[in-house]
């Protein structure tokens, strides 16, 4: 055997994929799908109020110069119930939160409105989730920072957190 | 009663988990021109469902996949091209909605580690068998 070397590459092909395997193990995984309009404008879209007294949302209303948030949710969401608080919180702070309401009735809004509270200027009715689709959204809740000419500037999965109030705040302003 | 409550509980999950919007009509209603449906279909099998993540939209119930494959039938009728709808997915959900692994970058490695792995093989088979000769 001229060439001893060669019989190394089994095993250094074996310690690599141990090697993956292990990396694989150790670093945890993102099962997030995070949505790639990012620093896109709005899509077009026209929704209807989702409920009574609430004015419907467009995202010409958006881009009107001042940047806000942009929160999907739904009344049959239960971490939607639990980030109401921190809505509010951001509402307090000064921040404009317009809403698009997923696979929702107009009672069922009204209802968890009168429970939670209402911090949104505007909710937008989208029964079919197209609007969701166009946005690259995955889920419920999620909470987009738009700037004042309606760019999509950031997207936060999951609910708020009383943690995550702060930098979204940081976020809007930064924004102005 | 007490052993209707977890079967009660199953039934009760989806509809609480999904709400109850109107799915898109063309959702789960296909297409009249066969050959467009079928194109639609190919490519709803290699487009993956973001709701429940291991399923491709034409294999799951979620009613994101639903919203999906409305979208694709609704594309294919109105005369797009399946890789273009794949990329219109791909703009907005990134290269990850794709069962189908882009040929450049990483994807590119994915591609070509097969062919990569037969030559290096046939590369030491000759070599063993000059040996041999």
């Amino acid at each position: 055997m001229n060439r001893p070397w060669i019989l190394w590459i089994p095993l250094a092909v074996v310690a690599f994929i141990g090697g993956l395997a292990i990396y694989g193990l150790a670093v945890p995984k993102d099962d997030q799908v995070h949505s790639a309009m990012i620093g896109k404008k709005l899509p077009a879209f026209a929704l209807p109020a989702a409920t009574a007294g609430v004015p419907a949302l467009s995202n010409t209303d958006m881009a009107d110069g001042k940047p806000r948030l942009l929160n999907i949710f739904a009344s049959w969401c239960l971490p939607c119930k639990a980030e109401a608080p921190q809505l509010e919180a951001l509402k307090a702070a000064g921040i404009e939160i317009d809403a698009i309401a997923i696979r929702d009735k107009p009672e069922d809004v009204a209802a968890f409105l009168a429970e939670f509270g209402n911090p949104f200027r505007r909710i937008g009715s989208d029964s079919e989730m197209l609007v969701q689709l166009k946005l690259g959204s995955s889920g419920v809740p999620e909470t987009y920072v738009i700037g004042g000419d309606g760019t999509i500037l950031f997207q936060h999965i999951g609910d708020i957190r009383a943690e995550h109030v702060p930098m979204l705040i940081e976020k809007v302003n930064a924004a102005k | 009663m007490r052993a209707i409550v977890p079967i009660l509980l199953t039934l009760s999950t989806p509809v609480i988990a999904q709400g109850s919007g109107p799915m898109p009509p063309l959702a789960n209603r296909q297409l009249v021109d066969p050959a467009q449906e079928a194109k639609a279909m190919r490519l709803m099998h290699s487009l993956r469902c973001i709701q429940c993540q291991g399923q491709s939209i034409a294999d799951s119930d979620a009613a994101m996949a639903g919203t999906m494959r409305a979208e694709v039938r609704q594309q294919i009728a109105a005369g797009q091209k399946p890789e273009a709808i794949r990329g219109w997915m791909i703009a907005r959900y990134g290269e990850w909605v794709s069962f189908e692994p882009d040929m450049k970058g990483a994807g590119l490695l994915l591609w070509l580690t097969p062919l990569l792995v037969l030559i290096a093989g046939i590369w030491l088979a000759r070599g063993l068998f000059r040996r041999g000769a």
